[in-house]
């Protein structure tokens, strides 16, 4: 499914070449719209000729339709495309100087660039400028470095924002799109004295077809986590029946102790449970949590490592389904969950209940009070190891190359 | 045949919805090939960054910005930012040769001089350029690949560079009317 690890399949310079080619295509689109005269583009901003706001737009709309019709279909995985990261003021005033810059100067920079490769002399001395300007960034950025950073709000969607499908979205930016050229067409009539009867008639069918297919979208819906088990499961699920992720209750232990890892444990049981007994630092993480990984906070790249707890394994490897779907590396689930590991480092209280005869992820094991981290086992001492005899090694952190944007 | 062809002048643009549909396949293109946008000043930086740490490797160094690019045997020119713009100088070239659009020339307003309209273009695009970097991304990178994927903070963005632009359209009306 797309997107693909380009490197693995290509080679790094097979890569390369896509990207190329890939900037070939932005190059000529740019430069058959027009993108290389700055007058043209300047234009836009004395409602003369909105040509900006026609291209960026109906180019936005156009892919924006394409992405999430693919990814509907279950061809394109959406969360494997990079985001922009969201630094609400940062970004706000970035684009206030930006536009500052694109009406003083007539380019953006990568309309800057077409118009240089075109010979226009204005392009050629933007292309300088902006070079000086990204290097006096550069050079200044250790001055305001926390207010630079500062409003980040991560992966955020315009759906995440308005807690609606992403589908609905869709429909919505397309027919805005379509409101705002109707309304610029409009003022292109009023101050350029445009004659919109010889504008073509097809761009009626192009608005129609891309709201038809927008519509699409939205009624087929962003494919659940539970397709994208069902499409993504033969590759994982290997992982499951070779019991590579389970790790054994020494292996954890030694996690637990080694301040190197950056342990993080999720408890999947019911809150009853987590406040009878769980692990030292375990978070309990709820069915709706665990769907929806990036609103934790949590950084998928990150070099860390989960272990998911849960009294058995069933709801554990549930949740793991949940979060691997989710892109997030270097997920673990401990084996035997806790009843192995209570059976583990308390035998005496695990000795004092009979276990059920049926399987169920329940808690085998008595307690003379909810403990929680309180009790002995849930941070066993680092000595234990010792007695429990040699273990394989299953935890290997994955580094993650970031997605970096067109302009990180 | 061919004389008459070199005279001709430069062909039309093509529509600006026709335009936005080809760059619209191509940033899809783009997502659903690699993952990532389309991108331009992130290109530039690179750039930038490789002859600073030519010259002045232990700056770059101690910079926190720049290291992530060129800190010590870091390349910053081993990303895929540099040959998409290398093609997209490219793809400028040889669409502007096919249409017969190369040409030596400055745009510009008619009541401004050729200087006026160069000094003009570099402060824009120094402004523009710090701007960039300061948003973190470019026109290209933040509005439209942020736009398609509907990033909320490329939206809010995309919307300052507007306001930014119309904000000052009226000063400098003389220089583009």
């Amino acid at each position: 499914m797309a997107p693909f690890q380009l490197q693995s399949l290509l080679g790094y310079w097979g890569m390369m070449a896509v990207y190329f080619a890939l900037g070939l295509g932005f190059g000529i689109a740019l430069e058959l719209s027009g993108f290389g005269k700055s007058t043209k583009l300047a234009a836009q901003f004395y409602f003369k000729e909105l040509t900006v706001l026609k291209v960026m737009f109906t180019a936005i709309i156009t892919a924006m339709v394409l992405i999430f019709l693919a990814a509907s279909l279950g061809l394109l995985d959406y969360s494997k495309l990079y985001v922009n990261p969201t630094y609400l003021w940062p970004g706000i005033v970035g684009g206030l100087i930006m536009g500052a810059g694109f009406i003083i100067g007539g380019f953006c920079p990568g309309t800057s660039l077409v118009g240089m490769a075109t010979f226009k002399l204005d392009g050629l001395f933007f292309v300088l400028g902006g070079l000086f300007g990204i290097f006096m960034f550069g050079e200044t950025v250790s001055l305001f470095d926390g207010y630079w950073h500062s409003s980040f709000f991560g992966r955020v969607t315009l759906f995440d924002f308005f807690g609606i499908p992403a589908g609905a979205v869709v429909v919505g930016v397309v027919l805005m799109a379509v409101g705002m050229f109707w309304g610029g067409e409009q003022l292109e009539r009023i101050f350029g004295g445009r004659d919109l009867k010889r504008e073509p008639k097809w761009r009626y069918g192009a608005a129609a077809g891309l709201l038809l297919l927008a519509l699409v979208t939205a009624f087929t819906g962003q494919p659940t986590l539970e397709k994208k088990w069902q499409i993504a499961g033969p590759e994982k699920q290997p992982l499951l029946d070779q019991r590579a992720i389970y790790i054994e209750p020494a292996e954890m232990l030694s996690l637990m102790h080694d301040d190197t890892r950056g342990l993080v444990i999720w408890d999947v049981r019911p809150e009853r449970d987590y406040n009878l007994f769980h692990l030292k630092t375990a978070q309990r993480m709820e069915e709706s949590t665990l769907r929806n990984i990036t609103a934790t906070g949590i950084d998928p790249t990150a070099n860390q490592v989960i272990v998911i707890t849960g009294n058995d394994e069933a709801a554990a490897t549930h949740a793991w389904k949940l979060v691997t779907m989710q892109e997030i590396p270097n997920v673990y689930i401990l084996g035997g969950g806790l009843n192995r590991w209570l059976a583990t480092f308390d035998p005496a209280g695990a000795a004092s209940v009979t276990r059920q005869e049926e399987p169920g992820d329940r808690l085998d094991h008595a307690f003379s009070a909810a403990l929680g981290a309180r009790h002995p086992a849930a941070f066993p001492d680092e000595k234990l190891l010792r007695s429990l005899g040699e273990f394989t090694p299953k935890v290997k952190v994955t580094k993650v190359v970031k997605r970096q944007g067109g302009c990180g | 045949m061919a004389e008459t062809r070199a005279q001709k002048g430069p062909k039309p643009y093509i529509h600006p919805y026709a335009g936005g549909i080809l760059l619209g396949c191509v940033l899809f293109l783009s997502f659903f090939l690699s993952g990532n946008g389309l991108g331009a000043s992130g290109g530039l930086n690179r750039i930038i960054v490789f002859f600073e740490d030519l010259i002045v490797p232990g700056h770059v160094d101690r910079t926190p910005y720049l290291l992530e690019m060129a800190g010590g045997d870091l390349n910053p020119l081993d990303a895929w930012i540099i040959p998409m713009v290398a093609g997209t100088i490219l793809g400028g070239f040889l669409s502007g040769l096919f249409n017969r659009r190369l040409k030596v020339e400055t745009n510009k307003g008619p009541n401004i001089s050729n200087k006026t309209r160069w000094i003009l273009a570099f402060a824009g695009g120094a402004i523009m350029g710090y701007g960039a970097r300061f948003a973190r991304g470019c026109t290209s990178g933040q509005a439209l690949s942020g736009g398609a994927v509907l990033s909320a903070g490329s939206w809010v963005f995309m919307f300052a560079v507007f306001a930014g632009a119309y904000a000052l359209a009226w000063f400098l009306r003389k220089a583009w009317n």
